[in-house]
């Protein structure tokens, strides 16, 4: 199928959601009352950035996902290279990474909040602990499934212990670490959303939370929507850096895509 | 045997270690091969006997359980500097272009990148793929990888050349371009070459000496026939001459039996 087609098709299946959705409420056999109307949704939406309310809130929401992802995903790619090249930390810190990593680290988020405080450094660290096991994980993976031909290759061809890590482990972990990247960028929205939504004063998971207060259903749908749209085009910025950076890679990278 | 060869390995025994429910397993047992200085010395064997595990001791990649392995009369200890090797699977770095990869040797010994690149230019126009060096390797047919590992291993100059099956996954006609493709490179300034095949013709018509090693577990070496066909030759035509068809067949009686136990044991 042409890719213009395609995209035709994703954005009728969408307005085709949307419709049902509007005629399921509008006929009542789902109540407006928890369903909401797409509608007042959408005028909700618009009017949010007619009038400029969203952009501060939309903006801290932002501002947190951005730093948690990058702070999250370098963090991530160190430690996975670090574990993967250093047998003994890793047989060292394997039974604290499970553990953490099993963790259910939402919880977290009160405990960030006192410690940092209630606003954006708590929910960017909550943001970080949920991307870096992410991308440590496949970081660490990666470099463990490192071609060993290749690698014997470059030594042959008298590369050093930095090299090997600047010129085979670092390219090859550059894509384990995209392969992950999608994953995080969701992640790191629910860290920023989540954080605020357990307490803030910013956001847009704080507008949510103040909808969900008086039952405002319309709004809450409204907040979604603007968060969901970001994420896509987080992730859209995703698949172009990718497609820059793995021009060598084999394959359509653009079929991960969203 | 003790003329000073370019390459000696000595009563090299490869034990590679028991793992879980796996015994210990002796690949190769007191090998003994000297490659002296331009020779081209090819290694046959049945298929799992112990030709990869040699090259990797004598690259220096793999420290033999016992015995040992000089260069140029040196013990050797870590990596063999003084060799390049061509592996039997894929080992260009993907993520770096044709010319990026006949570059590397260069850049990691820190020669500027602009004399790096014009003699990596130079190289990929001696394999044939001038007009290639801006693509990946997956963007490369296999022959064309061939030639840039070719030429990212020669570029280095190095004085011995260990070759793993190189053309073995190639085509008839591409093969026999590429053995004299090396036969040519070869001629120009006779490094000595440790080059392995499980392709007898292809070892007879390249080399100055053929070595057979037997089935497996354990190979040894058993057989050694020196190659006195007249040079230069082409790789095509010397087949079919009388003196080639006389050594082929010779040597293939030596090899046949291994053959066909390594097959048994594969079955069993
Ligand atoms: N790292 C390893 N651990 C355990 N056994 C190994 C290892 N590497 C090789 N072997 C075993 O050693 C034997 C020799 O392997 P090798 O790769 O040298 O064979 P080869 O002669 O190169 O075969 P081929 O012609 O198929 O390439 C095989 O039986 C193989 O299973
Ligand atoms: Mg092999």
């Amino acid at each position: 199928m042409r890719r213009g087609t395609l995209v035709v098709c994703q954005i009728g299946l969408f307005v085709g959601l949307f419709v049902l959705w509007h005629v399921l409420t509008a006929t009542e056999i789902l109540p407006k009352f928890f369903f909401g109307e797409p509608l007042v949704v959408l005028m909700r939406v618009r009017d949010w950035f007619v009038s400029g309310k969203i952009y501060p809130h939309l903006g801290v929401t932002l501002i947190e996902t951005i730093l948690a992802f990058l702070i999250g995903t370098a963090l991530g790619l160190v430690f996975g290279l670090w574990l993967a090249l250093s047998d003994f930390a890793a047989k060292l810190l394997n039974p604290y990474i499970t553990a953490l990593n099993s963790m259910p680290r939402v919880i977290l988020a009160p405990i960030f909040a006192v410690w940092f405080g209630l606003d954006i450094k708590s929910k960017v660290m909550l943001g970080i602990t949920l991307v870096f096991f992410i991308v440590f994980f496949s970081v660490y993976n990666g470099v463990r499934e490192v071609s060993p031909t290749i690698l014997a290759n470059a030594r042959m061809l008298g590369a050093n212990g930095r090299q090997l890590l600047r010129h085979v482990y670092l390219p090859s972990a550059t894509a384990w670490v995209f392969s992950s990247l999608h994953a995080s960028v969701g992640m790191a929205f629910v860290g920023a959303v989540v954080g605020e939504y357990l307490g803030s004063a910013r956001g847009v998971g704080y507008l949510i939370l103040q909808a969900e207060g008086v039952f405002d259903i319309n709004t809450v749908f409204a907040g979604v929507l603007v968060l969901t749209a970001c994420a896509l085009v987080l992730d859209y910025a995703v698949t172009l850096a990718e497609r820059r950076l793995l021009r060598w890679r084999p394959g359509s990278v653009s079929s991960n895509a969203s | 045997m003790s003329t000073m060869g370019t390459l000696n390995l000595e009563r090299v025994t490869c034990t590679f270690p028991a793992r879980g429910a796996n015994a210990g397993y002796t690949a190769v047992a007191d090998v003994d091969l000297d490659v002296a200085e331009g020779e081209f010395v090819s290694v046959v064997g049945p298929t799992g006997c112990g030709k990869s595990t040699l090259l990797n001791v004598a690259a220096g990649l793999l420290a033999p359980t016992t015995g040992r392995v000089t260069v140029f009369g040196q013990n050797l200890q870590g990596i063999n500097t003084r060799a390049g090797y061509l592996f039997q699977s894929e080992a260009l770095m993907p993520w770096r272009t044709a010319l990026q990869n006949v570059t590397a040797g260069l850049e990691f010994r820190g020669i500027a990148a602009e004399q790096a690149r014009l003699h990596a230019t130079d190289w990929l126009r001696r394999v044939g793929l001038s007009a290639h060096g801006h693509k990946y390797p997956h963007e490369l047919s296999g022959g064309m990888r061939k030639r840039v590992a070719l030429a990212q291993t020669l570029i280095l100059d190095p004085k011995i050349l260990l070759m793993d099956e190189p053309f073995s996954a190639l085509d008839v006609q591409t093969r026999s371009l590429m053995e004299t493709e090396l036969l040519n490179l070869w001629a120009q300034d006779r490094k000595s070459v440790m080059f392995v095949t499980h392709d007898l013709e292809e070892a007879i018509s390249l080399s100055d000496r053929v070595v057979v090693m037997s089935a497996g577990p354990a190979s040894r070496l058993i057989g050694e026939f020196a190659i006195d066909l007249p040079r230069p030759r082409d790789v095509a035509e010397i087949r079919l001459t009388p003196g080639f068809v006389e050594i082929h067949k010779l040597i293939w009686t030596a090899l046949r039996d291994e053959v066909q136990k390594a097959y048994s044991l594969s079955l069993s």
